[in-house]
């Protein structure tokens, strides 16, 4: 059951259109509001005239900044709560503000009985502003001149973090060490996910009912309690199935103004159904990183002293912050181990879109400036690519001091051997190595590791329950979501593994509603597969135990000698079926004398998580006089541990290796300078990844099982993004010479670049 | 304004009174319910939204619903045969893990038809160009050309 590619649990539901996203199952007599975003980057809303707006047939409120009297700042980032206050995330939001930090934060909202009415009504608010300076990149914003963006952050920074290790001004008077430094940056990219987020709110029995399209529905709801002051058990948060998520729906996003907005009509259901263009632009962003890496080593390759500094780019609002920058910075300190290292890392506001969560967290970003620079000083130290990352790299048995996590296996090693295989990389570095047309050929390769789930940083619980039905199958819910990873077809696998049943038998219920699914954070992390399997078994064995002690009654056979094996109640003396799982189902309910429904309910938590690796070889050919970089051929190669279901973990990196590709070449959310107006805010001038744009995907698997994790799982969301930039970087860099250090490798920069390097 | 519309949905002849601004989009998904129309962008950028108007695969959410009239369109609701047989394209996405969050795969399955209604074998290039007005955030694309390369190539007894 566990470790086949059965096919997805929804996929016949998706195949036929019936699968129900948030918009599909509005209520019929939903309001739809609509938000009136700032045009400025950084203000006060003086007044807003509202006179000319409410003419408009259709519309039902307008609802201002103004409105907003009782002022409950909230936090947005779906991290779980915590009750440390020093670590509580900083709650910088209203639901509508007259304090503007950005073009596109939110000033007013109409509600109307009809998208055109409040469209046109949205377009008719007359809004006088007080304008502010501005500052949209973060090492302007750290200077003491810039315009201070929030009251309690002095330079505008969010928070600065700092590892230490050694000594490294000592280290450096080492005489005869070479010096590698770079400046390495990527732009401001978004999820894009095709379903844009949506929200409905209403009151009902008392309470709020939110149907949301998010990746934490109980992490929602405690956010709308926060944002309107109101007990958080008063809040209902409904999961339907959702378009994609990537990081973007790991944040509060409309929901709090969509429950605020309910409140201000009496109840009645109001629907906020994001445009494209705003998901581009209020809703949240990957953080750009600029990174500063300096190191110092022997001539004969050791490592002996790195200096770091991040600077990542938070946009306006603290949504997930720092842990951003300084998950990056953790990985920096352990991909290539060194005895003196010195890290700093920054957060930044500045008056652009705000920066969440997203695919990655932080290592896109940080493993693009770290294998960039690796390849950099292998060039430097005229050494081979492969053999001097296997030299250097993290090796086997390394133990991170802070997360206890152990490099168990010789995964590095293992996955290079498959993607050089492959590749035929080896043979490729030499055969492309002195090319002179205009057409020239390079291989390029980056390595990564990444964190499964979030302990110890924070709280790591899942929840799940378990109802046996009459028949024999399981209903089982879990407060981890599924988003279109797959997520609940791996539970129904682990699930009937388990408990010893067959995969009909099990029915993981999709959607989560607050009111009714036990509590666990979410998708996020990479963590839901890891997670929940310890959820999954504490509960299977649970339900487990009350099945056989049923089973004694009916069989007498002692517990000790029964199992549940393929759906049946085995003796496993003789591995004779003494009863099958649905007649003990069906006698324990209807028992005129000891009825029970059997059911178990188990929080599992989690005090470790596991390194998942991998890497990522492409070739590519490069046009020099076009400037354009086409993509030969990728493979990324994994160890997220024993795989649940193959063919959908494959899929899983087909989807991480094209965001990676994106980001790579083309992605790149452009602002004015003058204005502070994102110039790109649509998918026709915003470049994902396109059918055309890569070649065949290669994805492959080492499978060492995961020593902490009940399945031998880890970590596998998130990782295929981590290695792609580095890799298509380092190949350009083979095919011509060329290092350039700023992503997207578009054809703007390229030109810049050749025509620096002398190539045009 | 408003204006009847008659054409034909699915195989049936239907008629509604529609709001003269509605594009197609909302006049299937409001008027008829159709739920697989997808919407991502409103824009016919992304795709999602995309049904057969007699036999060619357009993005219906820039296609006004007035221009129906008369009209025959095909959404993914009206694949499956009557006794709930699964079209050849549907279960080749199932078989290939072609599906993910599954909110693009409504439109990519309505192209696939048109594509594979030509009858002719197409090399892998010629697929991925003839379904690039699709945009997937989820499966890198691969499993969904794999997947319309299979049934073409099984329908074309390749």
């Amino acid at each position: 059951m566990v470790g086949k590619s059965i096919p997805r649990v929804d996929a016949f539901d998706k195949v036929t259109g019936r699968a129900k996203y948030v918009e599909d199952i509005l209520p019929q007599d939903t309001l739809v509001a609509r938000i009136y975003h700032s045009k400025i980057a950084n203000g006060l809303v003086k007044s807003i005239d509202t006179t000319e707006a409410e003419k408009v047939p259709g519309v039902v409120k307008i609802v201002t900044c103004f409105d907003v009297t009782e002022k409950h700042y909230y936090p947005t980032a779906g991290h779980p709560w915590t009750l440390d206050v020093s670590h509580q995330d900083i709650a910088d939001r209203l639901v509508l503000t007259d304090r503007v930090r950005f073009v596109g934060d939110d000033v007013a909202a109409v509600i109307a009985e009809n998208d055109v009415a409040a469209d046109q009504a949205v377009r008719l608010l007359k809004v006088e502003y007080e304008e502010y300076p501005f500052v949209l990149k973060p090492l302007e914003a750290i200077k003491p001149e810039a315009p201070q963006i929030h009251d309690d952050f002095k330079r505008n920074i969010l928070r600065v973090t700092t590892r230490e290790k050694g000594n490294y001004e000592e280290a450096i008077k080492e005489q005869g060490l070479i010096r590698v430094e770079g400046w390495y940056s990527t732009p401001i990219v978004q999820h894009c996910h095709i379903e844009n987020h949506i929200c409905t709110a209403r009151t009902e029995n008392g309470k709020i009912v939110i149907s949301s399209s998010t990746q934490i529905p109980h992490i929602v709801r405690r956010i709308v309690g926060q944002a309107l002051g109101m007990d958080w058990g008063k809040i209902r948060v409904i999961k339907p199935f959702i378009g994609g998520g990537f990081g973007n729906k790991q944040d509060a996003l409309y929901e709090p103004l969509c429950a605020f907005l309910t409140l201000q009509v009496g109840g009645r259901p109001v629907t906020i159904n994001v445009s494209r263009e705003e998901t581009f632009v209020s809703n949240r962003v990957r953080h750009p990183f600029n990174v500063h890496l300096i190191s110092h080593l022997r001539a004969d390759g050791t490592l002996v002293a790195r200096k770091v500094a991040i600077y990542s780019n938070q946009g306006a609002y603290a949504s997930h912050g720092h842990s951003i920058a300084a998950k990056g910075m953790g990985a920096l300190a352990q991909l290539y181990p060194c005895e003196h290292f010195s890290a700093e890392a920054y957060t930044v506001f500045t008056n652009t879109p705000v920066a969440g969560a997203m695919r990655g967290y932080g290592i896109p970003q940080t493993m693009f400036a770290e294998e960039s620079h690796i390849e950099d000083i292998i060039k430097k130290l005229g050494e081979n690519s492969l053999n001097w990352r296997r030299n250097h790299i993290m090796p086997v048995g390394f133990e991170d001091t802070f997360s206890k996590n152990v490099h168990h296996y010789d995964s590095f090693n293992q996955c290079f051997d498959k993607a050089n295989a492959y590749l035929d990389y080896e043979k490729k570095v030499e055969l492309y190595k002195n090319q002179t047309g205009e057409k020239r050929r390079g291989v390029g390769m980056a390595a990564f590791w990444y964190n499964t789930a979030v302990w110890p940083i924070a709280l790591e619980t899942s929840s799940c329950r378990m109802i046996l039905n009459q028949d024999g199958s399981l209903q089982v819910q879990l407060g981890e979501t599924e988003i279109g990873q797959g997520a609940d077809t791996a539970f129904t696998q682990m699930v009937a593994h388990a408990v010893g049943v067959t995969i009909d038998k099990v029915y993981v219920i999709s959607n989560q509603d607050t009111d009714v699914t036990p509590y666990s954070s979410g998708s996020y992390a990479s963590r839901q597969t890891y997670v929940a399997g310890f959820s999954i078994t504490k509960t299977a064995q649970e339900l487990r135990k009350k099945i056989l002690d049923v089973g004694y009654r009916y069989t007498r056979v002692s517990v000790d000698l029964l199992d549940i094996v393929d759906n049946n109640l085995v003796r496993i003396t003789d591995n004779k079926v003494v009863m099958t799982l649905a007649d003990l189902a069906n006698a324990s309910l209807y028992d005129t004398d000891f009825s029970q429904h059997i059911s178990a309910e188990q929080t599992a938590q989690a005090k470790s998580n596991a390194y998942s690796f991998g890497c990522c070889f492409v070739e590519v050919e490069v046009d020099i006089p076009l400037c354009k970089v086409e993509l030969i051929d990728i493979i990324n190669v994994h160890d997220c541990g024993t795989l649940i279901n193959p063919a959908l973990a494959e899929a899983q990196v087909h989807g991480g290796m094209s965001m990676g590709i994106g980001f790579a070449l083309s992605e790149n959310l452009l602002i004015d300078q003058k204005t502070g107006k994102v110039l790109n805010d649509n998918l026709l001038d915003y470049k994902l990844a396109t059918f055309m744009d890569h070649p065949d995907l290669e994805a492959q698997f080492v499978q060492n099982a995961e020593p902490t994790s009940p399945y031998g799982t880890k970590g596998l969301g998130e990782p295929p993004t981590c290695p792609v930039a580095p890799a298509i970087r380092n190949a350009v860099l083979h095919a011509t010479g060329i290092a350039i250090n700023d992503l997207p490798l578009n054809p703007h920069k390229l030109f810049e670049a050749f025509k620096e390097g002398g190539l045009i | 304004m408003f204006k009847e519309i008659t054409c034909s949905i699915n195989g049936k002849e239907c008629t509604k009174v529609i709001d003269v601004r509605a594009s197609l989009t909302d006049m299937l998904r409001n008027q008829y319910h159709l739920t697989s129309v997808k919407k991502g962008c409103e824009v016919g950028e992304c795709g999602a939204c995309t049904v057969l108007i007699d036999g060619e695969a357009y993005n219906s959410c820039i296609y006004l619903a007035v221009w129906a009239e008369g009209k025959s369109i095909w959404t993914l609701e009206g694949l499956m045969s009557p006794d709930g047989e699964l079209s050849d394209i549907q279960q080749a996405f199932i078989d290939e893990a072609a599906i993910q969050c599954g909110f693009c795969t409504p439109g990519f399955v309505m192209t696939t038809v048109e594509i594979l209604n030509q009858k002719k074998l197409y090399t892998r290039d010629e697929l991925r160009k003839l379904l690039s007005g699709h945009l997937c955030r989820c499966t890198g694309y691969q499993n969904v050309l794999n997947a319309v390369e299979k049934v073409m190539k099984d329908r074309l007894n390749q």
